[in-house]
């Protein structure tokens, strides 16, 4: 066996950083240290290359670059974003809110502090295949619906959300459409004209750009509350001083992702499906969410009989770094909600992988993850007492 | 710092009496797999020492080194010896666990006192 290899299969959870990223950003710290808001040449240097990084970060979705807001991150935006809805909606004497049941943390956070406000909040579900049904969107939709906020592309599962359906819908019944695109930014194509986006956070480590950094998109005329009050940084509706490298370094890296975009989604989509042919060839196993209709990079699966975190501590013996949806990787006794969204009862959702497949995958590393996930998988569910009964007949299989 | 002790990782990827024992003296099971957790354990036992000890786990790393651990610690000792071992002492043996996987040690503790109550169970002579 080849323990030489190392394979980063995580990267959903963040990425390494472009070349042209990590260069732009150090250039910026080195070279443009000035301060956008000061009046001398460094400075409005600084203040120029902050704009052009907001016309290119803009062009990426097809928005105007005033409707971009650099935030610290996606959770950030998410959580500007739906205070922003709920302000709006609270003025109007409109308290209801539909999400889904298997939206990030940010958002689902969000969402329970808005309720001790008094808003209402439907969450739709999101079936076995992972993925909302656009007229259950609208169905919901009341007199007093002041937003929507429904994921581009979930974060554990891969599954990609009919958007552009649900954007037409809420845009006929005049209800702002949030979107959660932090997967989806830099490896799927956005247009939030065309897709009815009202508004979407995006987060810069999830393409190749630094932590920290990331932005929400807010069509004009949505009217944005600050998290932070402060100077009239970003229109006034974010205070502190602009992380000039981190964004400098974000739109560095959102520039090469989508040139390559194309490129880059046929070679890990050709790889994505060799690694889930490979991995559905383990008995009592099954893929989680949609097949097709599924992020290029997200493989994401459920082995019955056997628990998510010694699967991984062992697949990271052996160079390959990769998630779970086990109670034990998040510190809590119930594993990851998106899972039981999906339907999947606790049992098997405890023996859940992830593996996010990065641009510059090889065949010969899907191959060896395949190898290697089979040899442990068979090697844990050769001591583990579930295993046994299932396959004894004492209880029956359900995958 | 790592997840987990070298002596955790030590029995997480070499585990000491894995496996079972036919038609064993003393037989325990607990956890349960909505919470992720489930450890068998099998016990041989003669003149009432621990002559032989199995056990199966299915769970996170450190219930299968804490299972690992309690058959180490139990292993050619008297049952009454063995029914004194505490989650605290197959913690220690593994040089600490984090906090919130304490319980992994917990449910050793417990696996072998309900495999030591099968066997008196079957031999109330014992008692």
């Amino acid at each position: 066996m080849n323990t030489s290899m190392k394979i980063y299969a995580d990267n959903a959870a963040t990425t390494k950083m472009s070349e042209a990223s990590v260069r732009t950003m150090l250039y910026y710290m080195e070279n443009q240290y000035g301060n956008p808001s000061s009046l001398y040449t460094i400075g409005q240097e600084a203040k120029e290359a902050l704009e052009q990084a907001r016309a290119d970060v803009a062009a990426v979705i097809n928005a105007d670059p005033r409707e971009i807001l650099f935030t610290s991150g996606g959770s950030e935006a998410d959580n500007q974003a739906l205070l922003s809805a709920a302000e709006i909606g609270r003025k109007n004497g409109k308290m209801h809110i539909i999400s889904t049941a298997f939206e990030h943390h940010a958002i689902l956070h969000s969402l329970k502090r808005l309720e001790k406000q008094g808003f209402e909040v439907t969450l739709l579900p999101v079936h076995e295949d992972g993925i909302v049904i656009p007229s259950e969107v609208e169905a919901a939709i009341r007199e007093d619906t002041c937003l929507v906020t429904v994921m581009y592309a979930n974060n554990e599962i891969g599954t990609i959300q009919p958007v552009r359906e649900i954007g037409a819908i809420c845009r006929a019944h005049n209800v702002i459409f949030h979107t959660d695109a932090v997967q989806a930014v830099g490896h799927l194509p956005i247009d939030v004209k065309e897709e009815n986006i009202d508004m979407l956070s995006a987060s810069a480590h999830k393409f190749h750009g630094p932590k920290g950094v990331g932005f929400l998109y807010a069509r004009k005329g949505v009217l944005l509350t600050n998290l932070i009050e402060g100077g009239a940084q970003e229109r006034g509706k974010r205070g502190g001083t602009e992380n000039v490298p981190g964004i400098m370094a974000m739109a560095a890296a959102l520039k090469e992702s989508a040139a390559n975009m194309d490129r880059d989604a046929a070679h890990q989509k050709e790889l994505r499906d060799r690694l889930i042919r490979g991995l559905s060839a383990i008995p009592h196993s099954a893929l989680n969410g949609d097949a097709q209709q599924r992020l290029p990079g997200n493989v994401n699966f459920c082995f019955e009989g056997i628990e998510g975190e010694s699967l991984l501590l062992l697949l990271d013996d052996r160079g390959i770094s990769a998630s779970s949806g086990s109670a034990c990787t998040s510190g809590s006794l119930d594993p990851s909600h998106v899972l039981l969204a999906i339907g999947r009862v606790h049992d098997v959702a405890h023996g859940s992988l992830r593996l996010t497949i990065g641009e510059d995958i090889t065949e010969e590393e899907v191959d060896y993850m395949i190898e290697n996930i089979k040899d442990v998988v068979t090697y844990l569910r050769g001591f583990s007492p579930v295993w046994r009964d299932l396959e004894s007949g004492k209880t029956p299989h359900i995958l | 710092m790592a997840l987990y002790s070298e002596k955790v990782m030590d029995h997480f990827r070499n585990p000491r009496n894995v496996g079972v024992i036919e038609n064993a003296d003393g037989v325990g099971e607990v956890g349960n797999a909505k919470c992720g957790d489930i450890m068998k354990m099998y016990l041989k036992i003669d003149d009432d020492v621990i002559t032989d000890v199995k056990f199966e786990t299915f769970g996170c790393g450190s219930a299968i080194a804490s299972s690992s651990m309690a058959t180490e610690l139990i292993k050619g000792k008297p049952v009454e010896e063995a029914m004194k071992l505490t989650n605290k002492a197959v913690a220690e043996a593994l040089d600490g666990l984090p906090d919130y996987k304490m319980h992994c040690s917990v449910l050793a503790e417990e696996a072998i006192q309900a495999a030591l109550e099968d066997y008196y169970k079957k031999n109330p002579q014992h008692k």
